[in-house]
């Protein structure tokens, strides 16, 4: 009991010590080179004596989403690159403080905690997968801190209140977009689908694509459920060959389809898959090998786009990270983007004026399509329909809400 | 039925590659009467080991039986050295400890191996699950109707491997005088060393042999679902573990029986009921099992020494 004191002591006066630091934070980076003049202390929400405007972002760079988080985070770097370049914002320098989820709900909770009580970050960028968007959501509209997740569809993501917008469509319209395609383009008649029954944005698309596609006068023939990290789905997919179906609609993620097209083929199922955004990812050639190819999914932007803002930032991006960009990179891109413009029309950097500017984004030239934000805080855009080619897509057709 | 069929076939192929893991667990466990939590994730090792000698050996060496030979033989002995270098350094100096410290050694282990894994520095694969590549090339070995039964040649194979390692391993425990040696350990390694039996040898080829399975088993499981993860050994592990337990923990044969019950069990529930159930009714099992016969399938209930 004695020593007690002592030690509890000790422990305050580490906390008090680290807090202290904390309040006064020397964002790393650039901010030494070109000594921009800040303004003086007024600026709202921001710490004091910086000269650099903080945005957070938090991302899947482990686990089983992480060429997404990968991805979303090169496309960000890339727009404040650009934006510093070009002057940066009311003065000041941009830079963005990543915090990895490791691809699960409960660490991007955290993370995004971290981003605004300890970082004091203006704003946060993220993330992609809509179960870990939702849980961001709670805590970034709780703080009254504004959120731009580029690329999570899921409705409930901007529902979570008025600080929560997203630079993408959402889950009902993709839904909509393959079970058109699947009818009208592909003359499916009977299809079967296999969800992911961990995820959010998998079970949303697949309910919308079943409503709809009996609306077309399809029939869904059964759907089967797997659970994200399963490398074995040889017993749903025979169950799915028993009701012999002309496709099979896989709303999941990259890393399982690989997986399920290879066994598809290997219990004799021949018909195409369809999915959505979440098979974008140039690790699906890999892991579905020859066994994807001729199969189709929805998608926010095509880079075989001849604009010349796009073929802008493919070449941009190749030259800093090589490879293509695919969707996610172009949608980080995109929301970095939005969020960089608004910041500029912000009166000043607090979270509702923040919020407001966001919120009266307007035809804003995306490279994934024109963002204007309705009164939900969801961008209306057109979607593409890709086919998967011997390692890379093709340009099907675009579907318009 | 054709249906049934199917389902019967890919839940033992599925259960095979649970029973070859699932010895590696009851080996240790009967030895040392330690659970090494880390056994999964040296089995992951041993996959990615396997991955980057079939890179190494190119394309044209991966059908071939000298080329699979190699990559199992690095695979396999890499994480036999690996299961030394555990055995030696991190649950040696703690075997006069309480049990339980070696116990969360083993975990500190496999979060250290699974997640090390996913850093993407150097020669560390990154988080991405990768394609294995097709060592061995899939055929149909079998075809019933219009290809309503499909089983498949790595299936055979894999079954085989998981019974005749099962064969050996029951020969080498009460056959041999490594066996001998072994038993004797397992029923008091102080007593045993007082006997002349060199315990500190026999428990590190143990480990070494337990580690060398789980590498086999981890590539025949590459073979089989072509998709590998550093996350991977976590998923397997822990069901490779609960089949153990279901057939009685330290027990050869009982192992290999639970993780085929197990396999089937799953494949079943997921081929007639849903997928999410998979999880919930292998564990349920497993506290029925313990429920009704507490020692597992196989296993006794031995009153603890004290």
């Amino acid at each position: 009991m004695r020593r007690l004191a002592p030690m509890l002591l000790a422990a305050l006066a580490v906390m008090a010590a680290a807090c202290e630091k904390k309040t006064q934070p020397t964002p790393s980076g650039e901010a030494g080179t070109q000594a921009a003049q800040g303004q003086p202390a007024g600026t709202g929400g921001t710490p004091a004596n910086a000269d650099t405007i903080l945005l957070g972002q938090v991302g899947a760079l482990t686990g089983g989403q992480a060429t997404f988080g990968i991805s979303t985070r090169n496309g960000i770097e890339l727009a404040l690159k650009e934006a510093n370049a070009a002057g940066g914002v009311k003065g000041k320098k941009l830079a963005v403080k990543v915090y990895d989820n490791q691809s699960k709900p409960e660490e991007a909770a955290q993370a995004t905690t971290r981003l605004i009580t300890q970082d004091k970050v203006v704003l946060i960028l993220g993330d992609v997968a809509s179960s870990n968007s939702l849980a961001m959501a709670e805590k970034a509209q709780a703080a009254g801190v504004p959120m731009i997740t580029p690329s999570s569809t899921n409705t409930t993501v901007t529902q979570k209140g008025d600080y929560i917008f997203r630079v993408c469509f959402i889950d009902p319209f993709q839904g909509f977009v393959m079970a058109k395609f699947a009818r009208d383009e592909l003359k499916l008649g009977k299809v079967a689908v296999l969800q992911d029954n961990k995820s959010a944005y998998s079970i949303d698309l697949s309910d919308v694509f079943t409503r709809k596609f009996k609306e077309m006068g399809g029939m869904v023939a059964t759907t089967e459920s797997y659970s994200q990290g399963d490398t074995d789905y040889r017993a749903q997919l025979t169950a799915i060959k028993k009701t012999q179906p002309d496709g099979i609609y896989v709303p999941g993620y990259y890393s399982e389809v690989g997986v399920i097209a290879r066994q598809a083929r290997e219990v004799g199922l021949k018909v195409p898959l369809m999915g959505g955004d979440g098979w974008d990812s140039e690790k699906l050639f890999e892991l579905g090998g020859s066994a994807i190819t001729g199969s189709y999914f929805s998608n926010h932007y095509s880079p075989d786009n001849p604009d010349a803002r796009v073929q802008k930032f493919i070449a941009d991006y190749k030259a800093t990270y090589g490879g293509v960009p695919d969707a996610l990179a172009a949608l980080g891109y995109d929301a970095a983007r939005v969020a960089i413009e608004a910041l500029q029309r912000a009166k000043d950097l607090s979270g509702p004026a923040v919020r407001d500017a966001i919120a009266q984004t307007k035809d804003f030239p995306g490279v994934a399509g024109t963002v204007t934000l309705d009164e939900k805080r969801n961008a209306v855009k057109s979607a593409v329909v890709l086919k998967v080619g011997d390692g890379k897509t093709q340009y099907v057709t675009t579907i318009s809400p | 039925m054709a249906q049934l069929l199917q389902h019967l076939i890919n839940g033992l192929a599925a259960g095979t590659i649970y029973a070859l893991v699932a010895l590696g667990y009851t080996m240790v466990y009967g030895v040392l009467k330690l659970i090494n939590f880390a056994h999964g994730d040296v089995m992951m090792v041993g996959v990615y080991m396997g991955y980057a000698t079939a890179f190494a050996l190119g394309r044209e060496a991966r059908g071939s039986l000298v080329g699979v030979a190699a990559i199992f033989a690095v695979a396999m002995l890499g994480c036999a050295l690996l299961g030394f270098l555990f055995e030696r350094f991190a649950y040696r100096p703690l075997r006069e400890k309480p049990r339980l410290t070696a116990l969360i050694t083993a975990i500190g282990i496999s979060f250290a191996l699974s997640y090390g894994f996913q850093l993407d520095i150097g020669f560390l694969p990154g988080a991405s699950p990768r394609a294995f590549p097709e060592i061995i090339e899939p055929t149909e070995w079998l075809i019933i109707g219009d290809r309503d039964v499909v089983v498949w040649n790595w299936q055979v194979i894999s079954f085989l491997i998981a019974v005749g390692l099962m064969v050996g391993l029951q020969y080498l425990v009460f056959s041999t005088r490594f066996g001998q040696a072994m038993r004797a350990v397992s029923w008091d390694h102080r007593v045993a060393a007082l006997m002349g039996i060199p315990t500190d040898r026999v428990i590190a080829l143990t480990f070494m042999l337990s580690s060398g399975l789980a590498a086999g088993a981890g590539l025949l499981y590459a073979i089989k679902d072509t998709s590998v993860s550093p996350l991977m050994g976590l998923y397997v592990g822990l069901k490779a573990f609960v089949a153990a337990v279901i057939g009685g923990i330290g027990h050869v044969p009982g192992a290999v029986i639970g993780a085929l019950v197990l396999g089937l069990v799953e494949e079943f529930v997921v081929g007639y009921a849903a997928s999410s159930w998979r999880d919930a009714v292998a564990f349920g099992f497993l506290i029925l099992v313990l429920l009704v016969k507490p020692g597992g399938l196989f296993g006794r209930v031995a009153a603890e020494k004290v």
